[in-house]
């Protein structure tokens, strides 16, 4: 039976509607802050072969594309004749899941009429594996805490307690992971339910129809949308902070009648410290950037994806190799972006935005070891807080606002309530926006202080500090970030353990997105609007925009 | 004061029409009236559509005991921006809590979003010294010398209104407090807000916002509500005027005036409370409220009797079904989903080849292509025309010619022609992608409040509601659908449904085993006062209903899950009890309990409300009875996909125990109900109709 289309439509409609429920429900039941303040996870249905009919919009980019190649990577894992109903699967390698050992991956094969039609999958980010913890201070993978391979997690309905045992035995925060696989399990088996659901319903007996009309569909039109594009290859090399010294990123964007290629040729190797990007990760930003520009109204999934071709020689920065340490892969991975905006700007000079602060400032703080052991004086909390994104074509950038990532900012009055810190001020930078015709984003200035006068220590990944978000066609820089202790203390670099000590204030402040067109074509208007609202300085629209005296 | 003895008024400004329902003490409705709103003047409408009601039932202003009014007024002033000019006042330090809010986009991909704007510009932020902490105690006292600094940046400003946001007021409103008696001694026509009175629940830009919403409509609400009520007492009327709020209750209009932020959203208020009375009239423990109109839809769920409740929505949204695009505004609020799926809205073909539907919608004016008054793009009501849902010469009474013929043309110059299909094809595509999208949102509603949509009853109205009723229901899995007396008119009959109630949320953090009982009770005493001084203003006599709630989560978790407490003081053996009942309560929403986690409380909730009328007497089960119908039309079928004849009945012609099968069309003054060939209509003996499945009747 041939299905009409507009029957397969309706059918489509519902597939994103179910990965939007698994979705839901897993943020709402995370105990991660990451996930349920952030949205770090991802929830897809699979066909039968293994490729992805639907993702959940709700989720980070960090996980498009990585969960896509990794059910591909499980399905031929393991023997489909095999799978019974109630069976998932699961494993946290970085190479194969989403970069680093946090993410967990799950997947499930769906049974209806006693046979396998597809998959559902879903990851989501655990709050400890043991390890060095959280931070770019590993040497090696196997610093960074336990890595478990493809295995099963749970057989015919029963969870593998000797499993659930091994990660929990393993991680400083047992509880909140255990807690956090179940809602996995719980995302993977209504979504299954769900789906089961829905072919009973429509009256179909496999995904076969649907899942070609899905992918061609949106093969198709992703395929002219970039048919519209002008054809070529372009170079850019990005410059980012580093760890102990700078690290040059390089990016080549190849645009043919059918597709995009982006080739990290190049770009430097891996160092010894925790910040080496799979290319599974690296690939989910760039394609997450690349899409945004390049028919962002098409679902994501195998058809859409399937026209961004990203390769990278083995051992760089962006496709780091096993054992290389990988926990703060998304400091350069939130930096992909604008790497591949600076080759496709060439392309598309009136379409594609200045640079921005991209990487977010989290601010993990954590009571110093040597504290005592009363629950008012341990603490562990992950602040997140963003800088300004790049001036648009025809827009303003936006002021303290999250791009690449999709993360939440904190509230100052439920941090303090969760924590022994007090914040004495969280306000814009006046003038940190990058000039030019459209204004980067502003960055934040805050400033966090122990209420218990004990020593606070930082661990910090961040970027922008040395190397400004540049502008285009003639914008500025916005302004670099910059932390320090105190006021009078020294500059602290992008990245390492600090320690704040009682009655310090740990000062902190985002960088600025970058300006785009030259600051004297902003209009009159919108610069006094600027002037009036303290965003810019009288000084800075004198010397930097032309304004009269 | 209010008694359920005499007459009861109740009227709703909508956007495009004001209807006035009267009804008995009996809960019978004795007139109702549809009359175009007044914008300019609402209460001209409204006066007209009263004595209209009055007229045709021979009543006079004397016998109303009780009048409630809901307006859209508050909700189109912060839409259409005819608010104060409002500044805000918050901690040194934290001038941009507006500015940087959550730090969110809330469209992924788009890179060319702009934020909402949020009323008040930067340059009418302020800031004043003083800080409280999480725990409400002082680090450090107001800076009191600033205020006359202030008070002339206001004046210069030409400030109307102004919102105070301190930090932890919540906690500890004595600053507040401080600086509008010190405003006020400089400035004594300055219309303030504080946050504790308005949102008194921690998280500063929630609580901001809420506070600047309620200041910038303030000054506009207090002065219609003492027009409206000096208008009404000039013509006669003796009781006191009580106003809907969003939460689904009345409350006076002093409470109204001070806090007209709760008025928001009360009409579509008024839908769910009616479809929670015929709930518990029915005994029915799970429903599904549709109420579908010119330009959005929208879907409550009502659980034992009880619409269920939030406390967040969001207004001015910068797109407009976005979630997160908008201001959050934080009052007790009716649980409802809203999406751009209605008659007027407008159908397109997207870049993929594929049928979109709305949000854009082309209202009342021009509305849909077949109404003949300028539209020109194919909407969901030319769809239902092109299918023969909508009997040309009986619609709205035959007072609006509708021209199939031009829905017709619509339909395939703007879809058919691009994919290939004539106009009951182009048709097709859109009833299907409509009610799939609204069916989608009603999974969607539920599952986020860990419910299912399927297998409850729909109780539909508004315009389109029984006309998409059995389109919707079959996609969501829903077998029974009720659709009440007067459907066009529901939520102004809801309003005469609605209790006097007040409801209060209090931030305080502890965990379940930490918690201080005595400190605990106490915070529910002076909530308690608080409601009961709100609610007793409205309603002097007769029992009140208490609730109280807690806002319970395991640590370390995020989203907060509702459980109630019971209305007397807690005691220690309850701990016990409470943190079982939110167990079992996680269990149902998620499968599994998690095993060994500790339990915290964020929240806590009190509401108070009278009595809402009585509920009638259950009428016997008619004898079924076989009606021929008035006449038949020629409709699309969407089971067996052809044309074929389906029976026309007047609803005014049907009685107790008619039973009749679909396809079938039940016709009255302000909408048609479509029985779709796989359900079989019966009319009860309060006069509703009920819808059933096929499937259903045959299990």
């Amino acid at each position: 039976m041939t299905l009409p289309n507009t029957k397969l439509q309706v059918m489509w409609n519902r597939l994103l509607a179910v990965v939007e429920e698994q979705g839901q429900a897993l943020i709402r039941a995370a105990f991660s802050p990451i996930v349920r303040e952030c949205g770090d996870i991802s929830a897809g249905i699979f066909d039968f072969e293994g490729r992805m009919l639907a993702q959940a919009v709700t989720g980070t980019p960090g996980h498009i594309n990585t969960m896509a190649e990794a059910v591909k990577t499980l399905r031929a894992r393991f023997a489909v004749q095999e799978m019974k109903p109630g069976d998932i699967y699961m494993t946290n390698d970085p190479w194969i899941a989403s970069g680093h050992l946090n993410d967990f991956l799950l997947m499930m094969p769906v049974f209806y009429k006693d046979r396998v039609i597809g998959f559902t999958s879903c990851t989501s980010h655990l709050v400890d594996l043991g390890g060095l913890g959280m931070g770019p201070e590993g040497s090696d993978i196997y610093d960074e805490g336990l890595l478990i391979p493809p295995c099963k997690l749970v057989s015919e309905g029963e969870i593998n307690a000797l499993l659930m045992e091994i990660v929990k035995a393993n991680s400083r925060e047992p509880v909140a992971n255990e807690g956090d696989i179940y809602a996995l399990i719980a995302c993977c088996e209504a979504g299954a339910k769900s789906l089961s659901h829905m072919l009973h319903e429509f009256g179909i007996n496999d995904l076969d129809q649907l899942a070609n009309y899905i992918i061609d569909t949106s093969r198709n039109a992703t395929i002219k949308a970039i048919a519209t594009l002008p054809k070529g290859t372009w170079h850019n090399t990005l410059v980012v902070d580093g760890y102990d010294n700078e690290i040059e990123l390089h990016a080549f964007l190849t645009i043919t009648a059918d597709h995009l290629k982006v080739d990290f040729s190049g770009t430097a190797p891996c160092i010894n410290k925790g910040i080496n990007v799979p290319l599974n990760y690296a690939t989910a930003y760039t394609v997450f950037a690349l899409r945004c520009i390049i028919g962002p109204e098409i679902p994501n999934n195998a058809g859409s994806l399937e026209p961004f071709r990203i390769t990278a020689p083995k051992g760089c920065i962006l496709n780091a190799q096993p054992p290389a340490p990988v926990a703060m892969r998304h400091t350069l991975g939130q930096m992909t972006p604008d790497l591949v905006y600076g080759c496709l700007s060439q392309a598309l000079p009136d379409i594609v935005p200045a640079e921005g602060a991209s990487c977010m400032y989290d601010l993990p703080l954590r009571h110093a070891p040597e504290t005592g052991t009363s629950n008012h004086q341990q603490f562990a909390v992950e602040l997140v807080f963003n800088g300004g994104t790049g001036a648009r074509p025809t827009l303003d950038g936006l002021s303290a606002t999250a791009f690449p990532s999709g993360v939440w900012g904190s509230q100052v009055e439920t941090t303090e309530a969760a924590a022994p810190v007090l914040i004495h001020k969280r306000e814009l930078r006046p003038d940190s926006g990058g000039a030019g015709q459209y204004r980067g984003g502003l960055g934040q200035h805050i400033e966090v202080s122990s209420t218990i006068n004990q020593d606070v220590l930082l661990f910090l990944s961040v970027e922008r500090v040395s190397n400004p978000a540049k502008g285009r066609n003639g914008g500025l820089t916005g302004a670099k970030g910059r932390i320090r202790i105190d006021k009078d203390g020294p500059d602290l670099p992008a990245k390492g353990e600090f320690r704040i000590r009682g009655g310090q204030t740990l000062i902190f402040e985002t960088p600025g997105g970058g300006g785009f067109g030259p600051p004297h074509n902003r209009s009159a208007q919108e610069l006094q609007s600027d002037i009036d609202a303290g965003i810019v300085s009288t000084g800075a629209a004198r010397e930097i925009y032309g304004a009269p005296e | 004061m209010t008694t359920t003895d005499g007459l009861r008024l109740a009227i709703d400004i909508g956007g495009t029409f004001t209807d006035t329902v009267l009804m008995s003490a009996a809960n019978t409705v004795l007139a109702t009236a549809k009359t175009p709103t007044t914008p300019a003047t609402p209460a001209l409408a409204a006066i007209d559509g009263a004595v209209r009601v009055l007229e045709t039932s021979g009543v006079h202003w004397s016998q109303i005991t009780t009048f409630i009014h809901g307006t859209t007024l508050a909700t189109n002033a912060l839409i259409e921006r005819r608010g104060a000019k409002v500044a805000t006042i918050t901690t040194d330090g934290f001038r941009d809590i507006l500015q940087i809010a959550y730090e969110r986009r809330y469209s992924q991909y788009a890179i060319n979003i702009e934020k909402p704007d949020l009323i008040v510009p930067r340059k009418h932020a302020l800031t004043i010294g003083g800080r409280m902490n999480a725990q409400g105690q002082e680090l450090a006292p107001l800076n009191e010398v600033a205020v006359s600094d202030i008070a002339n940046t206001l004046r210069a400003g030409g400030i109307e209104a102004v919102a105070i946001c301190l930090l932890h007021a919540y906690a500890n409103p004595a600053h507040e407090l401080r600086l509008r008696a010190l405003l006020r001694g400089e400035l004594p026509n300055l219309v303030i807000s504080l946050s504790h009175e308005v949102s008194p629940e921690a998280r500063e830009f929630d609580r901001l916002c809420t506070t600047i919403a309620n200041a910038y409509i303030q000054p506009l609400m207090a002065g219609y509500l003492a027009d409206i009520q000096r208008r009404f007492v000039e013509k006669g009327l003796g009781c006191p005027v009580l106003m809907m709020t969003a939460g689904g209750g009345m409350t006076t209009l002093e409470t109204a005036a001070r806090l007209p932020i709760r008025l928001v959203e009360s009409g579509p208020a008024g839908g769910a409370i009616l479809a929670a009375r015929l709930a518990a009239e029915t005994g029915e423990r799970q429903v599904l409220s549709f109420d579908m109109g010119g330009t959005t839809a929208k879907l409550s769920l009502i659980d034992d009797f009880r619409p269920q409740m939030s406390r967040k929505f969001e207004i001015s949204r910068a797109a407009r079904f976005i979630k997160g695009s908008g201001m959050p505004v934080r009052i007790p609020v009716i649980e409802m989903i809203e999406i751009g799926a209605g008659g007027g809205s407008i159908a397109s073909v997207d870049t993929l080849g594929r049928v979109a539907v709305g949000p854009r919608s082309a209202g009342s004016i021009p509305g849909p292509v077949g109404f003949g008054k300028g539209g020109t793009e194919a909407t969901v009501t030319d769809a239902d025309i092109a299918l023969g849902y909508i009997d040309p010469d009986r619609f709205a009474e035959g007072r609006l010619k509708i021209d199939r013929i031009a829905s017709e043309h619509a339909l395939v110059q703007g879809i058919g022609t691009q994919l290939l299909l004539n106009a009951e094809g182009a048709a097709t595509a859109i009833t299907e992608i409509v009610d799939e999208a609204m069916a989608s949102a009603a999974r969607m509603h539920a599952v986020e409040s860990g419910k299912e949509a399927s297998d409850r009853l729909m109780i539909a109205f508004g315009g389109n509601g029984p006309l998409h009723a059995t389109r919707l229901a079959r996609r969501a899995g829903i077998r029974r659908i009720l659709i009440p007396h007067d459907p066009g008119v529901g939520s102004a009959v809801g309003f005469l449904f609605a209790p006097v109630s007040f409801e209060i949320i209090r931030s305080y953090y502890t965990t379940l085993q930490a918690v201080d009982l005595e400190a605990l009770n106490a915070l529910f005493a002076s909530m308690y006062h608080e409601a009961e001084t709100v609610v007793r203003a409205g309603a002097s006599q007769g029992m009140l209903t208490q609730r109280r709630v807690a806002f319970m989560r395991y640590k370390g978790q995020g989203h907060e899950i509702e459980v109630d407490l019971g209305p007397d003081p807690l005691d220690p053996a309850d701990i016990a009890q409470l943190s079982a009942n939110f167990e079992a309560e996680y269990a149902r929403q998620f499968g599994r309990r998690v095993p060994g986690m500790t339990i915290e409380v964020l929240n806590w909730g009190l509401s108070l409300s009278s009595q809402a009328p009585a509920l009638a007497a259950c009428p016997d089960q008619p004898e079924i009875r076989l009606p021929s119908a008035q006449s038949t039309r020629r409709i699309w079928c969407n089971i067996t996909d052809r044309w074929q004849n389906a029976a026309v009945f007047l609803r005014s012609h049907l009685g107790k125990g008619d039973r009749f099968a679909g396809p079938a069309l039940i016709i009255e003054p302000q909408t048609t109900t479509f029985v779709s060939a796989d359900f079989r209509a019966d009319i009860d003996g309060r006069g509703n109709i009920w819808l059933t499945s096929e499937q259903e009747t045959t299990t």
